[in-house]
């Protein structure tokens, strides 16, 4: 039994059908703490001791955004500025988070196909995310593969319903530890896991 | 004055002070105890009163003309609508109904037909005045017995019109018409015939036309003085004026008021004359209940003890009998049934109006008025008897009470938030609701205010917003948050006693001026209080530290922080003043807390905390000891 901690960030989330619907699939999932960032942080003050204390509580740490400019919304930068400090998170005394997952959920508007190397975006998803990818490594955490929600500007209405049920289920899978480790941090999305 | 009339008036109203809170404690209700205040100061008992006591009966009907008004006010064109089936339907059953039952019974004894149907119609009213209080007071009004009851009552309330135009056509005895009574209708009788009925006809239109486009604007022409006496003394000299007027063409002035109250029944005065007027009412219902029990004749009681206490037992009887009926048909649970048909078996107050207008049109004799006068007194006298055995005895055998339905059916405002208060603070609030597309009620007390809203479509109420009535009108049933941006923190503080009594559902948040009443608001449980000056004052804080080189967003969060603090450091201030207050003088205190804030702002501990992650110390200490 795992537990996970979802820190979402969208700034105007009236506007995205997508993650609304995101949202509800995951509020029926037990052993899953919904973290609202602009809900919590209007005004950007974030709570520090808050949202350590949320991070030791939790196995799994999934940074839920939006694709802005390649990374994530401005929220989810401050909080990391905020919460991992050093001499806590990382540095010779910081093993606060050691051995914790961490993986980034994300919505985009282009197509999964613009992000390969002779698409528009010219660069992968993988590669826009590095700098996760390393603040985990530097943290101690094992980072995992993106769950990614493609082309939300075309989706249709099943379609998004379908999303919603495969990120139900990646949190099921994570919470019961029905996941293989090894196996999943070979493919590109986790997505790959999830589609019977 | 005359010396005579400060005596009268001490002897009526230490009576009324004397036995209504008596009654009251009792139980009985205050209309049981004017009457029983009027026997003590008859001739009955103490003789106090005597042949007067007709004439101020005759004043005091000035009362129930009020009455009518006010009942007009109420009566907004939809919420008669939504009522119409249990009006028309059961009240106007039970008029009629009740009407031919017992003018049928007064045949049997030999009265001609005429007589026997006034006594009929007459004895159809209940009393509005006792069974109203009495399910405010034990808080039925909400049930289905409730609500049917209203609409009876309503009903009545309007029959009276009606019943006061057909009564003339059944006089068969001699008039026993006062001299007033000619005296006005003199005018009248010396127009030519064909006038007449122009006449009439006149005086109504114009009541409508006067009521519609030249009364708001002189209540708001008043309102705008700001002096409250002028305005009660407009909203009574508008009802007298209309009986006067009339009076002269021959119609009920009583009628004329009811006309007049629904022609403001729309206006943004209404709750203000409601409540304006409302104590005038009381008092001389109030007194008109005195004269009525003074002119209870015991002589006739005494002497014919039987058939006195037999007539009020068979009305009371067929009354309950027919309602009870009417409920099945209508389908009320049997435990409803019993208190709707209890609460409303009496005769009411209107049957003393109607007697004594019988009497001096000649329609009932002197004795059938007597004998009668006696019988209601005595049947309205047994309501909260009858009340107290079906409550004690009856319905617990029934073991189904019904909860009480928390659904109203008259919806008049439908809007999320209600606003009291639009002055410089709820202004801003409302206005930024309103820009964000979220429908506000507002409540205010400045007429010009309302005037100017009113004219740009807002939904706005003139009035006082601490009172029932207005806030639920004004949809507090339906709403989800109550702003309270009054400049009154006395009047805010009633306003939040009510809100949280009848309409605990509604989310408050709350303006406060000072430190003092935002501790006020928070012993009364509130947790959405806001200071008024506080944001502005830290926003010229913030700004002047930056003017004086401070980077823009370290004085922002500097502010931020300080505010965070300073709410933390009430919250504790406010649960240690209770102890304090005994001990110091509040400006002594005021000043302890000052220095105590200030001693704690002085701590900079609280300002360090965020900037750690921001703050490169610590990892410099680290390379630097890693590669020295």
């Amino acid at each position: 039994m795992s537990s996970v901690l979802i820190l979402f960030a969208h700034p105007a989330l009236e506007k995205s059908r997508t993650n609304r619907l995101l949202l509800e699939a995951c509020q029926s999932v037990d052993r899953v703490t919904l973290n609202d960032l602009y809900q919590e942080y209007p005004d950007f003050d974030i709570d520090v001791d808050r949202e350590q204390r949320l991070l030791l509580e939790h196995d799994y740490i999934l940074l839920h955004h939006p694709m802005y400019w390649y990374s994530s919304p401005a929220m989810v930068k401050q909080w990391e500025d905020l919460v991992l400090e050093h001499g806590w998170a990382y540095g010779r005394e910081g093993k606060a988070l050691v051995g914790k997952k961490m993986l980034n959920v994300m919505t985009t508007g282009g197509p999964r196909k613009a992000y390969e190397e002779v698409g528009y975006n010219r660069f992968t998803i993988r590669q826009f995310l590095a700098p996760f990818d390393q603040t985990a490594y530097l943290c101690n955490m094992i980072y995992l593969p993106p769950f990614v929600v493609h082309g939300t500007h075309r989706l249709s209405e099943p379609e998004m319903h379908r999303y919603a049920s495969q990120y139900k289920s990646l949190l099921t899978m994570l919470t019961t530890d029905q996941i293989d480790l090894e196996d999943a941090k070979t493919r590109r999305y986790l997505n790959e896991l999830l589609i019977d | 004055m005359n010396q005579t009339v400060l005596i009268q008036a001490m002897v009526y109203l230490a009576s009324g002070v004397l036995f209504v809170p008596i009654a009251k404690r009792l139980g009985l209700g205050s209309v049981l105890g004017y009457l029983l205040a009027g026997v003590m100061i008859g001739p009955a008992v103490l003789g106090l009163v005597g042949d007067e006591g007709h004439d101020i009966m005759h004043f005091a009907e000035f009362g129930v003309i009020i009455m009518l008004f006010l009942v007009g006010l109420e009566l907004e064109p939809e919420r008669l609508w939504k009522l119409r089936t249990p009006v028309l339907g059961l009240g106007g059953l039970q008029v009629l109904l009740t009407a031919v039952l017992t003018g049928g019974l007064a045949l049997t004894t030999g009265l001609p037909w005429q007589p026997s149907l006034a006594l009929g119609m007459i004895l159809a009213m209940s009393s509005t005045a006792i069974v109203l209080q009495t399910l405010n007071e034990k808080g039925l009004m909400q049930t289905a017995a409730g609500q049917n009851t209203f609409a009876v009552l309503l009903f009545q309330d309007i029959a009276v019109i009606p019943i006061l135009a057909i009564m003339p056509l059944l006089a068969t005895y001699p008039m026993a018409s006062g001299p007033d009574h000619n005296a006005h209708t003199a005018l009248l009788d010396s127009f030519p015939g064909w006038l007449r009925p122009v006449a009439v006809i006149g005086a109504v239109v114009g009541l409508v036309l006067i009521g519609r486009y030249v009364m708001r604007p002189v209540f708001r022409i008043i309102a705008r003085t700001g002096m409250r006496e002028v305005f009660i003394a407009t909203a009574l000299l508008m009802v007298a004026s209309i009986s006067v007027l009339m009076e002269m063409v021959g119609l009920s002035p009583a009628l004329g008021a009811f006309v007049a109250g629904v022609v403001l029944a729309n206006s943004e005065y209404k709750h203000e004359l409601e409540s304006d007027i409302d104590p005038f009412k009381g008092l001389l219902l109030g007194l008109f209940f005195i004269s009525v029990g003074a002119a209870i004749n015991f002589e006739l009681i005494v002497e014919n003890p039987l058939l006195v206490i037999g007539i009020v037992v068979v009305v009371m009887a067929a009354k309950a009998l027919i309602l009870a009926v009417l409920g099945k048909l209508f389908r009320l649970k049997t435990d409803q049934n019993l208190l709707f048909s209890l609460g409303l078996c009496q005769v009411g107050e209107f049957a003393f109006v109607l007697f004594s207008f019988a009497s001096q049109n000649g329609i009932l004799a002197k004795e059938t008025v007597d004998l009668m006068t006696a019988v209601v007194a005595i049947s309205m006298g047994m309501t909260p008897l009858v009340f107290l055995v079906n409550e004690k005895l009856l319905l617990p055998r029934l073991g189904t009470k019904e909860l009480v339905d928390k659904e109203q059916d008259t919806i008049e405002e439908n809007n999320p938030v209600i606003v009291a208060g639009f002055g410089r603070y709820g202004n801003i609030v409302g206005r930024f609701l309103r820009a964000n597309n979220i429908g506000t009620t507002v409540l205010d007390f400045d007429s010009d205010r309302v005037d100017t809203l009113r004219k740009l479509g807002m939904k706005v109420y003139y009035g006082d917003a601490s009172r029932y009535d207005l806030l639920k009108s004004a949809g507090a049933e339906h709403a989800k948050l109550m702003i309270i941006a009054l400049d009154s923190p006395e009047k805010a503080l009633d306003l939040v006693e009510t809100v949280k009594k009848h309409f605990p559902h509604l989310e408050i948040l709350v303006k406060a001026i000072d430190r003092d009443d935002t501790y006020d608001f928070m012993d009364a449980g509130l947790t959405h209080v806001y200071r008024e000056t506080v944001d502005s004052s830290l926003r010229m804080g913030v700004d002047a530290m930056t003017l004086l080189g401070f980077r823009a967003y370290q004085s922002q969060r500097a502010a931020r922080l300080f505010l965070k603090h300073d709410e933390k450091a009430l919250a504790e201030l406010a649960a240690v003043r209770h102890d304090r207050k005994q001990y110091f003088s509040s400006a002594r205190r005021r000043i302890r807390e000052l220095e105590e804030l200030l001693s704690s702002d002085e701590n900079d501990r609280w300002l360090k905390d965020i900037e750690d992650g921001w703050d490169p110390e610590s990892l410099r200490n680290e390379v630097k000891q890693m590669n020295p």
